[in-house]
């Protein structure tokens, strides 16, 4: 009942504002942000409810048959993964609402509707374990977001959003004959529980999700529709797609393509694993070239992202807890980027990294949140980026499901970031400060409020991540365990790692020889 | 010692930078007390490490402790812990000693300056980044620390952000730093393949098993030890990633003394004997120290030629970088820490002095635009002697000993080595002297108007310099004393492997080369430049090759930076990215549209035409079915 709750809260908030925008502008923002607050309020319940010694769906109640002769229920449910990603949806979406305060010129009210009923589709989402019901709120999910950009966007916008959704659209299209090929599969249920394999044409099936997921994730080199997309949103689109939509890509993969087919995920891993890595140094490089602050950081996230893919095929707890991890720590830290390049943009009109330069000097607070989420994206110790990119890196780097030499490149994308974000920060907020630019205004307190607790987050994470890891450690577990059967060099064994076990094993072994040659 | 005890000496610093990080816009107005509190908090760090320090050298064991659970799972466990023992004590009081006198001087040196309280901010978030690199009890806490003062430095180079050439060098100094970083990264991943941890004593354990090499083979932990070193590098500004600390002196001179010359540059050094167990299994010293003493010989070069006081002193100290992974290659891992301590004094020393020559001169660097100094600034130059005199190996001050040692070790490991590091010590008397003969003698030029200013700084500033004097001359001959049955040695010895090759030879007779050596640079720069001033243009192709610094920045310049920003921008963004790959998904769209508008043609509305392809249709099936099939 929690969990439902939290899903359709948000468009009770929709069909409220609907009924009251007469009230006014300021009336329609209260409206959205309280739902927002509540939603996120009512949502941190899933945190203390959720039961972190077991790998099972919780806290969904029990299936309500939907349509029955079909096999279709509404049977929800969350585990170690989506808890996460349902936290982080209903945690950006009041920080957004927040954030769109002053910045939307016409229809605010179907701004605001728009926002919500985006929530609830990607609430949805993470929480389905019906199939049928994941592709419906799939799908649904991509009406809102195509109305925030075609309005509410840049001069390109109807480009984007047209390239945004037939992009998705082609996937999602591949993925429902998967879906149905399941159906089925499974005694024509739609139930993802009762899902076992091996499934016939897993490798076909593989494909059909992965590819719908892939577009979504981007993974190179279905990412082009990203930038566009980027560019055009307005600021809270961004920070949404950035921060959540993204996350439905690798989400799917983490959800569908490695539980349910491992073996054609073990086949595919030799393709895909390369392209993970061409992501994150093709991302960064052509990150690095950008004019547009949006478009770096758009390109940004293809890199990240790659590490993401590359966690995930590592296929072993580390790479895998990794990966999740540094899910949210995308949606944070990406999602504050676009925030802040938004906070820029409302005050000088401009994303063109060359009319800045020397803004430190006229914005210190801004230029301070600034350079934490910089160096947060960069993975700086102390920052949550570093422990999501180290766990991902060394997991595969130590499980060895691929080779050494993936890793060795990923690592290298470690240098990248650093270019091309300080270089951007550089040029942006270091410098002489610009006449056109001497008056623009540090942060206001709203905008201190807005960034705060993502800032708060961003720290959180990367000193101590234990509360954030220990609730996954089960639900990733059980994917490891679905797609690999061999415990890794270097896991622990009874609480010594193998590694060194083995090591002192012929030491005792040699003992005990030596012993008995001198009796 | 206690845990609570390493508590408190890292958090001083860190409380430090936050008063002055959140509350600096109040603080501004009074630069006492925001400078104050600064040095406060490293002086607590300060009192902590000098009980740490007495209670150790007094017998008490090591401590090694977990804090708390940071990134753990199943499978794995990095937890933030501590480790003091000898080595880290050391490095305690060198960081917390010179940084607090740092400290103090800064609140001189700074005064008037806008960024006053960010400044201090910075340079506490640095001393707690120093300390958790050197307390960390595991490779990941190292990393922490080791990333940690990699960002402070970045900081605090472009501190004066709106100038070009200081964001540009805080840049390059991040960057060049990810690369070695690149390496440690591996490393670290090498070592947990093999060992299931990254905690020291469990690794150095584990590796001094009879069996480990049966069961993993030495090439893991030469690869290991390789890619460690690859961070030593990039930190520790070897060949050939040495080229961001000389850019390294855009930042304010208290900087490059604390960070770029006593303490973090020193890391990868420290990184290498701490890990000296692995690399005595691995080998792979012999690269550690030739990598060094190509280094120390290369910096010393390029410092024969250069003009401008600060980059004279950071070139002396990538070479001096150089002596002391000699040292720790060739396993003289006590000897190597020592060079770094005393170096850390007297260099650190010789900056403060070159801040106190720029605060007098208006911020001017060149030395041919000084001379004739000694007369206005008496503290100033003798201090500034003091300090060229140890880092030249004169008899019985600091860096003769630390030296001497690493020199003698080297002959015992390789003649070769020994011979080159020979050499670089007579460069570095030479090329000292030089800059003292120039700047602090014979007659003045420093253009009027800054002439009628020329004063000794203020006792804020100077004291610390006498203060600094003092171990700077003496430190070496107190911890020295005795060669290899030292003070020092014999603190240390519980932390460093047995030495493999003990020094053979005469020490007297090494140590009268190593005077004898020294003497003779120093005489030969009295020679050269006691009368006259280096000239403005180079006189021969070689001079012009070192003036250039072998041209190494433009090479990399050329090579590296432009093809892959032009390959960047030209290939992948536009040709790949907007030409090929969107080219083909609007490729795509176009087809369909195309196809969509050739069908449409079909639907023409008439209804005529429709019958005529239905009948048409009918006929091709009928045909198909009757002739086909």
């Amino acid at each position: 009942m929690l969990l439902s709750t939290v899903i359709f809260l948000p468009l009770l908030g929709v069909i409220a504002i609907a009924l009251l925008r007469g009230l006014g502008e300021s009336a329609i923002k209260g409206i959205a942000l309280a739902i927002g607050l509540i939603t996120f309020v009512i949502s941190l319940g899933l945190y203390t409810g959720f039961n972190a010694d077991t790998a099972t769906f919780q806290l969904g109640g029990t299936p309500i048959e939907w349509v029955s002769g079909l096999g279709i229920s509404y049977h929800i449910g969350i585990d170690g993964i989506s808890l996460w990603l349902v936290l982080l949806t209903t945690f950006l979406t009041p920080v957004c609402i927040l954030a769109a305060w002053n910045s939307v010129e016409k229809g605010l009210s179907g701004f605001m509707m728009s926002l919500l009923a985006l929530e609830t589709g990607m609430l949805g989402v993470f929480c389905s374990l019906d199939l049928f019901l994941f592709f419906v709120f799939w799908e649904s999910m991509l009406i809102p977001m195509y109305f925030l950009i075609g309005i509410w966007g840049g001069e390109r916008r109807i480009y984007a959003t047209v390239k945004f959704v037939l992009y998705t659209m082609a996937g999602s299209a591949l993925m429902l004959v998967g879906i149905l090929a399941l159906y089925f599969q499974n005694d024509n249920s739609f139930d993802l529980t009762t899902l076992s394999g091996p499934f016939e044409h897993s490798d076909l099936l593989f494909l059909a999700f992965f590819v719908a997921f892939a577009i979504k994730v981007p993974l190179f080199p279905f990412h082009t529709w990203l930038p566009d997309a980027h560019v055009e949103a307005p600021t809270v689109g961004s920070v949404i797609l950035a921060g959540v939509l993204l996350k439905m890509g690798t989400y799917g993969i983490i959800r569908f393509c490695l539980p349910l087919f491992p073996d054609a995920a073990e086949k595919f891993t030799p393709l895909i694993v390369p392209l993970a890595v061409i992501g994150i140094i093709y991302g960064a490089l052509v990150a690095m070239v950008q004019p547009d602050l949006k478009k770096l950081v758009a390109y940004s996230s293809v890199s990240h992202l790659g590490f993401v893919v590359l966690g995930l095929f590592s296929k072993n707890p580390a790479g895998l807890q990794g990966s999740v991890l540094q899910m949210i720590n995308h949606g944070l830290s990406t999602g504050a980027l676009f925030l802040l390049v938004g906070m820029i943009y409302e005050r000088r009109h401009s994303r063109m990294i060359v009319d800045f330069g020397g803004l430190s000097k006229r914005m210190p607070i801004f230029a301070t949140v600034f350079m934490i989420v910089t160096l947060s994206s960069i993975g700086l110790p102390g920052l949550n980026g570093f422990v999501g990119e180290y766990m991902i890196l060394f997991g595969s780097f130590v499980q060895g499901a691929f080779s050494k030499v993936y890793v060795v490149f990923a690592t290298a994308g470690v240098i990248l970031a650093a270019v091309y974000m300080l270089w951007m920060f550089q040029r942006v907020m270091f410098g002489t400060l610009d006449k056109t630019n001497e008056n623009l205004p540090d942060l206001n307190a709203r905008e201190i409020v807005v960034m705060l607790p993502l800032l708060l987050f961003i720290v959180w994470i990367g000193v101590y991540p234990k509360p954030f890891l220990n609730k996954m450690e089960k639900s990733v577990g059980l994917v490891v365990t679905k797609v690999q059967a061999t415990p890794a060099m270097g896991q622990l064994e009874n609480g010594v790692p193998v590694g060194t076990k083995l090591a002192l094993r012929e030491t005792e072994h040699e003992k005990s020889e030596k012993e008995a040659q001198t009796k | 010692m206690s845990k609570e005890l390493i508590v408190v000496l890292l958090a001083a610093p860190l409380v430090g930078f936050l008063i002055n990080g959140l509350f600096g816009k109040w603080l501004k107005g009074n630069e006492k007390l925001s400078g104050g509190i600064g040095a406060l908090a490293v002086l607590v760090s300060l009192v902590c490490s000098i009980i740490a320090f007495t209670s150790l050298s007094g017998g008490a064991a090591p401590l090694d402790e977990t804090l708390y659970e940071w990134i753990t799972g199943e499978s794995f466990a990095f937890n933030i812990g501590f480790r003091v023992d000898a080595l880290t004590a050391v490095m305690l009081l060198v960081i917390t000693g010179v940084g607090f006198l740092i400290h103090v001087y800064s609140i001189g040196y700074m005064h008037g300056d806008e960024g006053y309280t960010r400044y201090f901010a910075y340079l506490n978030l640095f001393v707690f980044a120093m300390l958790i690199l050197v307390l960390g009890n595991n490779y990941l806490m190292m990393f922490v620390g080791w990333e940690g003062v990699g960002l402070c430095s970045y900081l605090l180079i472009g501190f004066w952000y709106e100038k070009q050439s200081a964001t540009d060098a805080g840049k390059k100094a991040f960057i060049v730093n990810r690369i070695g970083d690149f390496g440690f990264l591996l490393g670290m991943f090498t070592l947990f393949a093999a060992f299931g941890t990254l905690d020291f004593t469990a690794i150095f354990d584990a590796a001094e098993a009879d069996n480990f090499q049966k069961v993993f083979g030495a090439s893991t932990l030469v690869i290991a030890t390789l890619l460690l070193f690859v961070g030593a590098i990039g930190k520790s500004a070897q060949i050939p990633l040495y080229v961001w600390l000389p850019d390294a002196m855009e930042g304010p001179t208290p900087v490059s003394a604390l960070i770029h010359a006593a303490t973090m540059v020193t890391a990868g050094v420290y990184m290498i004997a701490r890990s000296a167990v692995l690399y005595e299994i691995a080998h792979t010293g012999q690269v550690v120290a030739w990598i060094g003493v190509l280094t120390a010989f290369f910096a010393a070069t390029i410092a024969l030629t250069q003009n401008d006081i600060k980059r004279i002193l950071a070139y002396s100290t990538v070479s001096q970088l150089g002596y002391m992974f000699v040292g720790v290659g060739v396993g003289a891992y006590a000897s190597g820490i020592f060079h770094l301590v005393t170096h850390a004094f007297f260099k650190g020393l010789m900056f403060l002095t070159a801040g106190s020559v720029m605060h007098a001169m208006a911020n001017e660097l060149d030395m041919r635009k000084m001379g004739g100094l000694k007369s206005k600034m008496p503290i100033t130059h003798w201090t500034f002697l003091v300090g060229a005199l140890a880092i030249a190996g004169f008899p019985f001050l600091s860096g003769f000993w630390s030296k001497d040692e690493i020199l003698h070790s080297a002959w015992g490991s390789s003649p070769i080595i020994y011979v080159i590091g020979l050499i670089t010590a007579f460069l570095t008397a030479f090329y000292m002297f030089r800059l003292i003969f120039v700047t602090f003698y014979g007659e003045s030029r420093v253009e009027p108007e800054v002439a009628s200013h020329l004063h000794e700084s203020p006792s804020v500033m100077w004291v610390p310099l006498a203060i600094l004097a003092i171990p700077s001359a003496l430190i070496g001959l107190l911890l020295g004393w005795g060669g290899h049955d030292s003070w020092f040695h014999h603190f240390t010895k519980s932390v460093f492997p047995e030495a493999h090759h003990d020094a053979s030879g005469n020490v007297i007779l090494f140590m009268v080369i190593s005077s004898v050596i020294g003497l003779a640079g120093i005489a030969f720069a009295w020679t050269r430049y006691s009368k006259r001033v280096p000239s403005d243009e180079p006189t021969s192709a070689i001079h012009r090759l070192l003036a250039n610094k072998y041209y190494i920045d433009e090479a990399y310049n050329a090579l590296i930076v432009q093809p892959v920003k032009n390959g960047s921008h030209f290939l992948l963004w536009k040709l790949v990215d907007n030409g090929i790959i969107d080219g083909i998904v609007n490729g795509v769209a176009a087809i369909v549209r195309f196809i969509g508008g050739l069908l449409r043609r079909f639907q023409t509305g008439v209804v005529q035409a429709y019958i005529v392809s239905m009948v048409l249709g009918i006929v091709i099936f009928l045909a198909y079915y009757l002739f086909f099939t």
